[in-house]
């Protein structure tokens, strides 16, 4: 059994047993062929239709193109509202490998503090790892330029190129564009998933919110083949998006600015709407914010300063805030007095100073001690006497003013095309036995031919409730979009007109009379029909009410109030003004609005110039 | 028995026209794969590296036998000690030490796919048939030094191949089946021991994609997804040359070397890659029939252990691309890409031819 051992090994033997293996070893291949062959057809033919969907999904991707939004004009088709391209620097967590050096060697490149970086940390955990995060929302151009340099050193960073909606006019028109803001998760339930692939950003507040499916557009697909890399190669079918619709406003961005401007250091709210169309010219809050700051998330330093502000520039006055009409309740209270026939045209009374109730002691004052005299219906307008009013709402009762102020909408919405409007109050003796559940006191039917008690108005109620007045009766639907067509309502069928025109001269005198109480504001060139009022601010003691000696403190002072519209004969403007705090209807809030009407008839004029007076 | 073959006309060519046709249509058949897969820089390395594996094979060829058995020794002691070199010297590629630098880059590891075999039939030349223990236990550590030194590198492929051409061997010489049951017993109790204490992290992966490819898509076992979908979206005819979108947008990886077998299945579907087969099976046959007629022991257990190894290329590099075995990095015969692969299996077949052209004759 040793080497050589040549004479034991038996040649016929090992020839057997040679042959023997390699028939084995034939069959052997064959079953392993036969497995292969085997494991092919079962990828091949029965898995295939699994495995080619596979393939093709790795082929083709879809990728779906946001869908511009729309720009918003003025009515004279200034852009307000558009789209500017930008530049955000974002990463993706799982590509980049030492997130917190990267960050830093970034911080000189495009503006980091400490601070931001920290928050980005603080998100990265609170992410999945394939969400990209935005380091910078809006890159300058040497922020872009300088990391692009560098771009290759930073993996998984990348400055990607984007619309942002940008808002040319800030605080004068942010309560009603409103703003767009990412989409979160509250807005990903609410939107169309397919309407949506794609898109970042979605109306949140103002018209960007109310008319979103109109600005936002259809999002198209981008079918493209490519490769493990995720470099397209080809594309495969293109269908494009389309972009959203263009809105244009009924305002007028330069009465707008003017009208913003107007309110000078005071908060308050001025509208402006062309009566006979209900197109609204102007609606400001002031004061406003910038909606710019909202569109990539605001920092919380800024909101925090604009949720605290005293001065609430976040809340929209003209259709939130609620006020008592005050005086500017009386050309209406009057205008019943006449519909229902408890006063003629000609009608006096004698204003002794104050008003009492029978068989009570409180006395209901006139501002002015003393008493305004005889006094007429357009007397009682233009000196806006108290106890006139005091009367005649004692003659009327609630039930009747309550059931004639409805026809002018007061304690209704107004519709406007802004999401968020607060409903008035016009009192009735139902709503206070609801509500407070005692009967209505006929002390409280007098202070209601004031404007005050229950009552609550915004200004764009008001300012609805001046179209009708201004337009005799008629009612068009405030709006603040671009209509082509006016829907049209006649609300009274028998209101004399020499009751109006008693009304509106009542209204004239108030400006225009020697004795009216905003003279002030009076133009040779066309008649304005005005009435001021005050809003009572509480908190002040009664005996300082009346008491002109003493200051009072600006946060307690009245409200001062001023509806007017012009040419009186003609109305092609009316004009609300709700001035906070600025305590005389007449001396504050009538000049703001002598302001607004001066620059939209002046405009008017100036393009009429060959022909009209 | 087989005693009418009178070509005597092979003796003066000394060339076995079957297994040069054959060995040639599997090339043409590879360099049409590769150029879908790599385009015409890697087709014209791969000619230049074929045309020098048929010059060799023709070489070997000529030799005889009896040369090749008085240096086997020399060779295995040879190979050793290169194995030993390259993991003190060795010069490292993508985690492992497989090349040495002496002159050209050189893999000691493609030497010992040769040489083994040709030692173990050069040990059992003279030897009683079948071999008793003691011999059995002396070829098996002459097996195991290389197969550990490769193993070592790490090159898990490598070192499965030269221990299978060597089991071959010994399977030829008549193991009995009691050694070859216990044998793959062994192996069976050995594998999670070596599991734990021997291999290295990334062949462990290996091998855990191979248990369960699903498990993370994107880290290792993305190779044998991609591959799958490369040969089942192929289909019974697949999806046309240069047409396998996986291949040519790169989703397949290694498409022109360890997984270029997908990339024919992806273009040319089943109908390609049973043709291939048949190929393969034609060369493994010739060689299995060469062997079965070759004159003495040493030049059958050669012959044969090198077929059958060139058989196993086969099936680990089929079934790893599709998903049946793990993936060791075994090239596909004669079509992967690489130029190492080619020389070693084009030197092996010249042995094979060796064999055929010194073959009994008329002998008694």
């Amino acid at each position: 059994m040793n080497h050589g051992n040549k004479q034991i090994k038996n040649a016929q033997i090992e020839t057997r047993i040679f042959n023997n293996r390699i028939f084995y070893s034939v069959i052997i291949v064959i079953i392993a062929i036969s497995i292969i062959i085997f494991r092919f057809f079962y990828l091949q033919v029965i898995q295939h239709e699994t495995l080619l969907f596979n393939s093709e999904k790795n082929r083709i991707k879809t990728t779906s193109l946001p869908p511009a939004r729309g720009f918003i004009y003025d009515r004279n088709g200034k852009l307000l509202v558009d789209n500017l391209p930008t530049y955000r620097l974002q990463f993706i967590p799982e590509k980049v490998l030492d997130l917190k050096t990267k960050l830093d060697e970034l911080k000189p490149l495009v503006k980091l503090d400490d601070n931001d970086i920290e928050t980005l940390l603080l998100q990265v955990e609170n992410n999945p790892a394939f969400k990209p995060i935005i380091v910078k929302p809006k890159l300058t151009e040497t922020e872009l330029s300088s990391f692009i340099v560098r771009k290759h050193t930073f993996s998984g960073f990348d400055a990607i190129p984007y619309l942002i909606r940008h808002y040319k006019y800030t605080n004068i028109l942010a309560h009603i564009v409103g703003y767009v803001g990412r989409i979160n998760d509250a807005d990903n339930k609410r939107l169309d998933k397919n309407r949506y692939m794609g898109t970042e950003y979605t109306g949140k507040r103002g018209l960007e919110k109310y008319h979103e499916k109109s600005l936002h557009g259809q999002p198209g697909t981008l079918i493209v083949e490519s490769n493990a890399q995720g470099r397209v190669l080809k594309s495969i079918e293109q269908i494009s998006p389309v972009s959203g619709n263009d809105i244009t406003l009924t305002i007028d961005i330069d009465l707008q600015k003017t009208a913003y401007q107007a309110l000078g250091e005071l908060t308050g709210s001025v509208i402006a709407i062309d009566p006979k169309n209900g197109e609204i010219l102007a609606m400001v809050s002031k004061p406003g914010f910038d909606p710019n700051d909202f569109v990539n998330g605001i920092s919380q330093v800024k909101y925090s300063s604009l949720i605290n502000s005293i001065e609430k520039p976040l809340f929209n006055r003209s259709i939130k805030g609620g006020y008592e009409p005050g005086s500017t309740i009386k050309p209406y209270i009057a205008l019943a007095g006449l519909y229902n026939n408890i006063i003629g045209i000609n009608y006096k009374m004698f204003s002794k100073g104050y008003f009492q109730l029978p068989n009570k002691d409180r006395k209901y004052h006139d501002w002015k001690e003393g008493g305004h005299g005889n006094i007429n219906i357009t007397q009682s307008l233009a000196q806006s006497v108290n106890t006139f009013y005091y009367d005649l709402a004692i003659k009327l009762g609630i039930d009747r003013i309550h059931d004639f102020l409805i026809h002018f909408k007061f304690g209704e919405l107004s519709n406007i095309e802004i999401l968020g409007e607060m409903r008035g109050l016009l009192p009735s003796r139902k709503w206070k036995k609801d509500k407070k559940g005692t009967i209505w006191y006929p002390g409280e039917t007098v202070i209601t031919g004031i404007g005050q008690g229950y009552f609550v108005n915004t200004p764009i109620q008001l300012a609805t409730s001046l179209s009708i007045l201004a337009n005799k009766g008629l009612f068009v639907q405030p709006h603040l979009i671009k209509k082509d067509e006016i829907i049209e309502k006649q609300i009274f069928l028998d209101i004399e007109e020499q009751y109006w025109s008693t009304i509106h001269q009542g209204m004239i005198d108030v400006v225009h009379s020697a004795k009216g109480s905003a003279r002030a504001i009076r133009n040779p060139n066309y008649l304005i029909a005005g009435k001021s009022g005050t809003s009572q601010v509480y908190g002040k003691k009664e005996e300082d009410v009346y008491n002109k000696n003493i200051e009072t403190p600006k946060h307690l002072r009245n409200h001062a109030l001023f509806i007017s519209f012009a040419p009186a004969n003609d109305p092609k403007i009316a004009v609300v003004v709700v001035a906070e705090h600025g305590s005389s209807g007449s001396g504050t809030a009538a000049p703001i609005a002598g302001i607004v009407i001066e620059k939209y008839l002046s405009d008017i004029l100036k393009m009429n110039q060959p022909g009209n007076k | 028995m087989i005693q009418n073959q009178h070509n005597f006309h092979n003796k003066r060519h000394y060339v076995d026209w079957w297994l040069l046709s054959l060995i040639v249509l599997l090339m043409c058949y590879g360099l049409l794969v590769l150029y879908s897969a790599g385009g015409w820089v890697l087709v014209k390395q791969q000619m230049i590296r074929m045309a020098l594996g048929i010059v060799a094979m023709l070489f070997l060829a000529q030799l005889k036998p009896e040369k090749l058995s008085g240096i086997a020794p020399w060779l295995y002691i040879i190979t050793v000690m290169l194995l030993i070199a390259v993991l003190i010297f060795g010069y490292e590629s993508k985690g492992a030490q497989r090349w040495l630098k002496i002159g050209i880059r050189f893999q000691p590891s493609e030497l010992a796919k040769l040489t083994i075999p040709l030692v173990l039939a050069w040990f059992y030349r003279y030897r009683v048939l079948p071999p008793d223990f003691k011999s059995i236990l002396i070829s098996i550590v002459m097996l195991l030094m290389p197969v550990v030194l490769i193993y070592k590198q790490p090159d898990l492929g490598t070192s499965i191949m030269v221990g299978v051409s060597g089991i071959f061997v010994l399977f030829l010489a008549g193991l009995s089946w009691k050694y070859i049951v216990s044998g793959i017993a062994t192996v069976a109790t050995a594998a999670p021991i070596l599991w734990h204490y021997s291999l290295s992290a990334y062949q462990k992966r290996r091998v855990m994609t191979f248990l369960n490819p699903e498990n993370d898509s994107l880290g290792s076992s993305w190779n044998i997804i991609q591959s799958k979908i490369a040969i089942g979206s192929g289909g019974l005819f697949g999806k046309g040359w240069q047409n396998g979108s996986q291949t040519q947008l790169d989703f397949l990886p290694e498409h022109s070397t360890d997984f270029i077998l997908s990339v024919l299945a992806e273009e040319f579907g089943l109908i390609g890659v049973v043709i291939l087969l048949l190929i393969y099976l034609a060369i493994i046959f010739r060689g299995l029939y060469i062997a079965f007629q070759a004159k003495d022991t040493f030049n059958r257990l050669f012959a044969g252990a090198l077929t059958l190894t060139f058989f196993v290329y086969v099936f680990i590099n089929a079934g790893m691309i599709s998903g049946l075995l793990p993936v060791v990095g075994v090239p596909l015969p004669l079509v992967s890409y690489g130029g190492t692969s080619i020389l070693t299996i084009m030197a092996s077949l010249g042995m094979i031819m060796s064999v055929y052209n010194h073959r009994k004759l008329l002998k008694s």
